[in-house]
């Protein structure tokens, strides 16, 4: 039943065929044709500016006040792109091959290729823009190493690589916004999906300022509309970043894919109570020259620089020698937990280890002596060289972990922990990122394709600006082809009133509880659930008591959750009990996800299978497919298999050592 | 780092929605943590209200990490609070000891009208981005990102008014609510490399005259902005922008 479409012949020509013979629009029809577009992170903003710039006629739609506030804007440490600028033996094969050996086997190959393929283009074409990449003294573009592979390949801008991107992609979004192609909704957000005939053709949003439900046509609906990392309540994710969308398009028949492969990023910074109301992350950037340790001693209190060399664990190092401390982040992250859980966590919560900048602040303050000719310069120099070097790097990062923590990580090694930070999981998408749903798309995160069960780092902007650039222009053309016939259906179809109305009354009966316990409270309790039973390890026991508790937390929400306010106005915490509601949901599908997969792979850590060194250990006799889930009604999905074939990569045991 | 608790009174402006008028109200937290930052305060004192039966505070707020600029509250008469080069979001309560008293307030700026509370309205910024903030390039029509090698102190200063967040501290910050730090950081932006080169003169005049559309005041150069600006966008940028003004209004054809 599930055809991913992957064009038959040899991988490295599927796209390039499947461009030559795909249908096309004249222009003269792009112009009669109406695509609605949910999200203006990096993908929505993409694929907004991108397809007004074709001649479709575009709405998109964003629930921040503007669209350059989507969340793509925290993306820190770069981009990946298979220039092989440095000559140090990249190519699209080899930027293919790492990603789908990062996310241990469980990506589809077609997929993967193509996003490699289109990688250059991205970078070319955000420079066109005016990205302000970093840059070299020539002039040229610089490149720094990311995890999980052995050459340099990632672009960046500092610290700050997802601001400059998102900003490129919001000024394209913005310039066909003032040539009237794209009309863009700021704090609107998207409450269901219009189907008709089968087919996607419309949302219902909701103005958050009036509170007022609106009704929007379109010929196809793109939904770019990020992860669900917050889920788990606590995450590097924004406060406002949701699944909605995505769910009501599952509730419409779109199934979801892997819902339980998670990436828990390895540097964070630790939580520090329970007031905490999200995590932050510290670039994996960080960890080109940052050293990561904990105490050789069990309960260490001493202070980090009271721990002599030789009484230090750097136990990546010790453990992976061929990635040290640039193994993949799902590796990294476990890598970290089973320190802690051994009893050498450091801090006042046990539950971090070390980041330490001391040696690569020494070893760039010699370089920079040597390069200025100060070859007798004093230890003292030489570090404060260092630093301004380092500080120019990560700068931006190293400031934001000062204003958190309140210590100055010049002076003293950060302490970082895992934290929730992506999804792979998503709405199913076949080749063309369509749904399940015909004229429903999913793009970036929010779809399921290219990252398996682990994403290599600087690969989320990647993928999000591949298919909103690169993508989607061309497979959206093959539907819409078949569209110009179809006039825009008025909103006063029975189809949108019987939407609108669906929408209006949950909206009524949350609004109707009038319970005692707040949203932001079932919100943590949720959070907790996820995060111990189904967050970086998880087994058949522990899961199995989850889908009770989220069971049970979906009773006692729907009975008393209590919503201040009114419907028709102004009321953020009606549309975080709207979120909320289905984050429960999504909770029990995740588990029940991690549960059937009976296996280890990539960030999906299942205890009852692992190699005797605690590594990830893969079942493909049993679970070489994709999980697409199908909902049936309360609490029930069925499950549809789509097999992955490797043609070109034969899966082995991931080894990083 | 010491960590302590703290109880604060907090002033806080209430104003149903754009029509009406607003009040300060009076609000008493406890129990705050120094590592918590000022919105997890703002969370507490939410929290406290719903269960009191009150309507909580609106206010803008997303990534949490000073990046997306969504965050604007008017602290104790600063922008952003009382940190240098930072965020509402990110500043954090170790900045106030027990038994302070803290007055909160939204933006002010004709050009920013409030929409609830401590939220205001600042698409008057997205406008001016759309006169002419960005180079006119469709996709696909890129060359090799290393054909065209830019100088590192160039694509260093363009970057460094490309790091404008769009938050709007400076217009609140400044007498005259002018947004000139704003356009200037993207005008810089553009004009500091290569590409925006063709667009140059069109886009300096068209976002200017965006700008004053919407009613921002003038500069008067009293440094406000960059005092303020949580990414420290220099004030030198404003000098840049009269420059490209003037040089585009004198070859005007």
């Amino acid at each position: 039943m599930l055809n991913a479409k992957i064009p038959a012949g040899p991988l490295e020509s599927k796209w390039t065929d499947y461009k030559g013979h795909c249908k096309l629009v004249n222009p003269a029809n792009k112009r009669k044709l109406e695509v609605i577009i949910v999200g203006t992170g990096l993908a929505g903003a993409s694929a907004a500016a991108s397809l007004g710039e074709l001649g479709y006629k575009v709405k998109a739609f964003c629930f921040q006040d503007s669209p350059r506030r989507a969340h793509s804007i925290a993306a820190q440490g770069g981009i990946n792109a298979a220039k092989n600028y440095q000559n140090d033996g990249d190519s699209v094969f080899r930027l293919f091959y790492d990603t789908i050996k990062g996310g241990d086997y469980r990506a589809r190959e077609a997929n993967v290729h193509r996003l490699a393929e289109v990688s250059a283009n991205i970078i070319d074409q955000c420079v066109a823009q005016g990205v302000p990449f970093a840059r070299e003294y020539g002039g040229l573009l610089s490149n720094r190493s990311f995890g999980g592979t052995q050459v340099q390949r990632t672009f960046y801008a500092a610290g700050q690589t997802g601001q400059q991107l998102l900003i490129g992609a919001y000024q394209a979004l913005e310039r066909q916004v003032a040539l009237g192609n794209v009309k863009m909704y700021s704090r609107h957000e998207m409450l269901e999906i219009v189907k008709i005939d089968g087919k996607a053709r419309g949302i219902i949003a909701r103005d958050l300022v009036s509170g007022k439900l609106e009704r929007h046509f379109g010929h196809a609906v793109l939904l770019c509309s990020g992860g669900y990392g917050n889920v788990f309540y606590l995450s590097t994710n924004a406060m406002g970043s949701n699944v909605t969308a995505a769910w009501k398009a599952h509730k419409q028949g779109a199934l979801f894919g892997n819902p339980c492969f998670t990436q828990i990023h390895p540097t964070c910074i630790p939580v520090s109570g329970d007031h905490q109301s999200k995590l932050t992350l510290m670039s994996e950037s960080l960890r080109n020259d940052g050293r990561i340790w904990v105490p050789k001693k069990q309960n260490d209190t001493r202070k980090a620089t009271d721990i002599p060399e030789e009484e230090r664990d750097y136990y990546l190092e010790r453990r992976y020698p061929a990635f040290g401390n640039l193994v993949p982040r799902d590796v990294a992250s476990r890598a970290a937990k089973e320190r802690c859980d051994a009893g050498y966590g450091v801090g006042s919560s046990k539950q971090a280890v070390y980041l330490d900048y001391a040696s690569a602040i020494e070893r760039y303050g010699r370089t920079e002596a040597n390069k200025q000719g100060k070859s007798n310069a004093g230890m003292e120099e030489i570090i404060s060289m260092g630093k301004e070097v380092v500080k120019e790097k990560y700068g931006n990062l190293f400031d934001m972990y000062e204003k958190i923590t309140g210590e100055n990580p010049y002076e003293v090694p950060m302490r970082i922990y895992p934290a929730v930070h992506y999804t792979m999981g998503g709405l199913w998408v076949d080749y063309e990122l369509q749904t399940t749903v015909p004229g429903l798309y999913a793009l970036g995160e929010a779809n399921f394709s290219d990252h398996g069960a682990n994403r290599l780092g600087a690969s989320a902007l990647m993928q999000g600006l591949a298919d909103g650039y690169f993508v989607i222009p061309y497979t959206i053309g093959n539907y819409l082809a078949d569209e110009i016939y179809s006039k825009a259906i008025a909103t006063d179809h029975p189809a949108f009133a019987e939407a609108e109305k669906a929408v209006n009354d949950r909206i009524h009966q949350l609004m109707n509880i009038k319970g005692k316990q707040t949203v932001e409270s079932f919100h943590k309790r949720l959070g907790k659930i996820m995060w111990d039973k189904c967050g970086m390890a998880r087994n058949e026991q522990g899961l199995k008591q989850a889908i009770a508790e989220i069971q049970a937390l979906k009773k006692e929400f729907w009975s008393d959750v209590r919503i201040p306010g009114e419907i028709e106005q102004m009321n953020p915490e009606l549309d975080k009990a709207n979120r909320v509601a289905d984050f429960i949901e999504l909770g029990e599908l995740m588990c029940i996800d991690a549960l059937n997969r009976n296996e280890s792979c990539g960030g999906h850590f299942r205890e009852e299978s692992q190699t005797e060194e605690g590594e990830a250990l893969r079942d493909d006799a049993n679970f070489m497919y994709v999980a697409a889930w199908e909902f049936k009604g309360e609490h029930a999905w069925e499950l549809h298999k789509e097999a992955l074939n490797y043609d070109v990569i034969k899966p082995s045991q991931r080894n990083y050592k | 780092m010491e960590h302590y608790h703290m109880n604060l009174n907090l002033k806080v402006w209430r104003q149903k929605n754009n029509q009406s008028k607003g009040e300060f109200k009076l609000y008493r937290v406890e129990n705050i943590s120094s590592e918590m930052s000022f919105l997890e305060m703002f969370d507490v004192l939410n929290e406290q209200l719903i269960r009191d039966g009150e309507d909580p505070v609106t206010f803008d707020h997303d990534c949490r990490e000073g990046i997306c600029g969504a965050c604007s509250m008017y602290i104790n008469g600063k922008p952003h609070g009382p940190w240098q080069a930072n965020t509402t979001c990110q500043l954090h309560m170790r900045a106030f000891k027990d038994g302070d008293t803290i007055v909160v307030e939204p933006w002010r700026a004709n050009a920013f009208p409030v929409i609830k509370d401590l939220m205001v309205d600042r698409s008057a910024f997205d406008r001016i981005i759309q006169a002419g903030g960005y180079i006119s390039v469709n996709t696909g029509n890129a060359v090799d990102g290393n054909a065209l090698p830019i100088e590192k102190d160039k694509a260093d200063s363009s970057f460094a008014a490309a790091m404008c967040i769009g938050c709007g501290a400076c217009v609140a910050a400044c007498k005259n609510s002018s947004a000139m730090l704003f356009l200037s950081a993207k005008v810089s932006h553009l004009a500091l490399l290569p590409q925006g080169a063709p667009e140059r003169k069109t886009r300096v005049m068209n976002m200017v005259a965006q700008m004053d559309k919407e009613g921002f005041g003038a500069c008067t150069n009293t440094g406000a902005c960059e005092a303020t600006c949580p990414k420290e966008i220099s004030i030198s940028n404003i000098a840049r922008l009269n420059q490209e003004y003037l040089m585009a209004s004198l070859t005007a054809e």
